[in-house]
């Protein structure tokens, strides 16, 4: 290719001086002094690095490197020689097809391990080029339920499911909050569903009575017709499986309403923009979030302070992905190896105390007692209620 | 929890249906009301352009994202510097810049999407009316983002209570603004001269224009007062759920054309009846539909419900409920 336009030779000199910029990781150590008995370990880290979640990924970026830059400083030894691990970052755009194509990439430069990705959308297909190249995976931050379901080895993830956040809410519900007779609404999508499905199935066991099932779509914002018909089966709960776009107008439309019964959701509820649009009709909504608030993790100070040092503000999931990082590094220790077909059967009975709780896996790859917080909309902000470790 | 008692509260679920509530039902109606008048207002867009072009404006949807979109950047430029106005103010200096913004945007759309197609076969305006509704959804996000945009909280929240069911302020303003914007657009058309003209080229342009009549102008006045009404409906529609979204025109476009449809597209009457009557069926349906059938058919059938009206009305009616008395078509 000719380049003609000054413009784009610009552009192309700028990439190449951040691509140089991006690596700091490989130029850090002396390399001469240690040439011969240093093993340079590959793995790759895949998060959203364009588009609207893009701060979100760099997080997770971040995140990552900070657990593999101290592994290099530590200098460890597995299987006889220091290892130098080498990050290779690749940006899923948080697209599913995308996201296939740099897993692919990173199957094809035999990179030992990956942290990622950060949505459950792109980290499901992704999974099975990773299966297929027998590279273990581990998500910071996915918790569609068919990630780890899929019955892929190399599948793991280190916060908790929607499962795991579905059983705690209906508990919740049902013993806590006292709820004799809840309704559930889902908006059709996998993760509303899948989330209203297993809401569900604990508050009933744990002996609510679910009066009625309804249903809407993640386009709609009119539920007065369902709410309606809600308020005449008189609940003690409505529970919502969905997103906040949905969540906002429907508490809004339930105080309108008159309907007292207290609206309960999952993460999707769970954010700041769903205070914005309900305003103050979302006062005393209850909604719950994987993992703990970044104070109150086990790490959290400590993490906070290493991190914002190098990187800034923590947007969200960096403890995950740091955590993510520090469980395959410790794999690898446990197994004396580098090469995944070793390591993998360690990663499965890894077990410490991370940043964000303690990390260890069950078969499926899912965290075991992934914790799961609940707040409250109190005053224009989610208070934490109680944390709840399974 | 008293085994015993859930087991008795699931039989009596199975013994006796639940009994038909009045309130309930009166609470129905009202949200299906409420929810049909602006159908009613964005239908009324619709069926003028058909009446007059014989052309599905399929970008009408749209100008009712634009107008609530325009109007929340004003509304919340005016709460953002904090000027001291009642909310009911702020909301009305919204509309009022967002009608005339959709206006000019109904005639440029008309003007360079739809005028110079007039003579080409049926199929490319279509084309060119999605087109335009893609390029106006793109270009809102480009504007405004992706997220859902929050409508501040500047209206009264007042309630009143009507036989245990309750209606807002905001729902009883929408129903009563739809009602009269559509009294007046029915008094233009049957008493004033723009209605005379409107109504003689819906009959035929070219005797139209051969009477005096200015076809292009009233073509363009017919799409200025379509984007109005549009423009109203979407400051109603964002002030009612509370926000708005660059992709918020295109389901209430296609429910209020639905609307449009089943009233007899091209009719004026027609489309306020089609709208109000499609509003108050999702609502009765998306309500009773799971009680009625034992919980075999649940809400998510709502919209089907609703479309099978549409399909049973069109097959005996083709033309829709009122759609025969061509004479008043505007």
């Amino acid at each position: 290719m000719k380049l003609h336009h000054p413009l784009l030779i610009a552009i192309c000199c700028a990439a190449a001086a951040c691509g140089k910029k991006e690596q700091p990781v490989t130029n850090a150590a002396p390399v001469a002094t240690q040439a011969a008995s240093e093993d340079v370990v590959r793995v790759g880290s895949v998060a959203p690095l364009t588009g609207p979640q893009a701060s979100l990924g760099k997080d997770n970026e971040n995140g990552a490197r900070l657990a593999f830059d101290e592994a290099n400083a530590q200098g460890l030894v597995i299987g006889g020689k220091k290892v130098k691990f080498e990050m290779i970052s690749e940006d899923d755009q948080t697209d599913p097809r995308t996201a296939t194509v740099v897993a692919q990439k990173l199957a094809d430069q035999k990179v030992k391990g990956v942290i990622g990705h950060m949505n459950s959308g792109t980290s499901i297909p992704a999974s099975k080029i990773y299966s297929d190249a027998g590279i273990p995976q581990i998500s910071p931050s996915a918790t569609a339920i068919p990630y780890t379901g899929q019955g892929y080895k190399t599948a793991f993830r280190v916060m908790a499911n929607d499962e795991q956040q579905g059983a705690v809410l209906g508990n919740y519900a049902a013993t806590k909050m006292g709820a004799k007779k809840i309704a559930v609404i889902d908006d059709r999508t996998a993760y509303g569903q899948g989330l209203a499905d297993q809401f569900e199935k604990t508050a009933k066991a744990a002996g609510a009575q679910v009066v009625v099932r309804e249903y809407t779509s993640d386009k709609a914002n009119d539920f007065t017709a369902i709410l309606t018909s809600i308020k005449g089966k008189q609940p003690d709960v409505v529970f919502f499986g969905g997103m906040y776009p949905q969540g906002a107008p429907m508490a809004k439309q339930m105080k309108r309403l008159g309907l007292k019964a207290k609206l309960l959701g999952g993460d999707g509820v769970q954010t700041t923009e769903f205070v914005g649009i309900a305003g103050a009709d979302g006062e005393g909504v209850i909604a719950s979030s994987p993992g703990l608030p970044i104070d109150t993790m086990p790490g959290g100070k400590d993490f906070i302070s290493k991190y914002t040092a190098k990187y800034g503000a923590i947007q969200l999931y960096a403890p995950y992905a740091y955590d993510a990082a520090w469980a395959m590094i410790n794999a690898m220790k446990a197994a004396n190896s580098v090469e995944p077909q070793t390591y993998l059967a360690a990663l499965n009975n890894v077990n410490f105390t991370g940043v964000t709780g303690q990390i260890s896996f069950d078969a499926k790859g899912d965290l075991k007692g992934g914790p799961v917080t609940l707040y409250e909309l109190k005053g224009g902000k989610w208070t934490v209620l109680e944390t709840v470790k399974q | 929890m008293d085994s015993a008692g859930d087991r008795k509260a699931v039989g009596a679920r199975f013994i006796a249906p639940a009994p038909l509530r009045m309130d309930i039902f009166l609470q129905q109606l009202i949200n299906g009301l409420v929810l049909g008048s602006v159908y009613a207002l964005v239908a009324l867009g619709y069926t003028m352009v058909y009446g007059i072009l014989e052309l599905i404006n399929f970008a009408h949807g749209e100008i009712t994202m634009i107008g609530a979109m325009v109007s929340l950047a004003v509304i919340s430029a005016l709460v953002g510097t904090g000027v001291d106005m009642p909310g009911v103010l702020i909301a009305l200096t919204g509309v009022l810049t967002a009608v005339p913004v959709c206006m000019a945007l109904g005639y440029g759309i008309e003007r360079v999407a739809y005028r110079p197609l007039r003579h080409a076969p049926r199929l490319a305006p279509l084309i060119t009316a999605i087109g335009v509704s893609i390029v106006l959804q793109n270009g809102a996000m480009l504007i405004w983002g992706r997220q859902y945009i929050p409508f501040p909280p500047i209206l009264p929240t007042g309630a009143h209570d009507i036989g245990g069911a309750t209606i807002s302020d905001v729902q009883i303003f929408i129903v009563m603004l739809s009602m009269s914007l559509m009294a007046a657009l029915m008094l233009l058309v049957q008493k004033t001269k723009l209605g005379r003209a409107m109504r003689a080229t819906a009959q035929s342009p070219q005797v139209a224009s051969l009477m005096g009549v200015n076809v292009n102008n009233v073509i363009s006045a017919t799409f200025m007062l379509g984007s109005a009404l549009a423009a109203v409906a979407g400051v109603m529609v964002s002030a009612y759920y509370g926000l708005a979204h660059y992709y918020m025109g295109f389901l209430l476009g296609l429910k209020a054309f639905s609307a449009a449809v089943l009233g007899g597209i091209g009719n004026l009457a027609g489309a306020m009846l089609g709208g109000l009557l499609l509003g108050v069926i999702e609502s009765l349906g998306a309500g009773y539909i799971g009680d009625l059938t034992g919980g075999f058919l649940g809400s998510h059938y709502q919209d089907v419900f609703a479309f099978f009206v549409l399909i049973l009305v069109l097959v005996f009616r083709p033309s829709g409920l009122l759609g025969e008395r061509v004479v008043d078509r505007a």
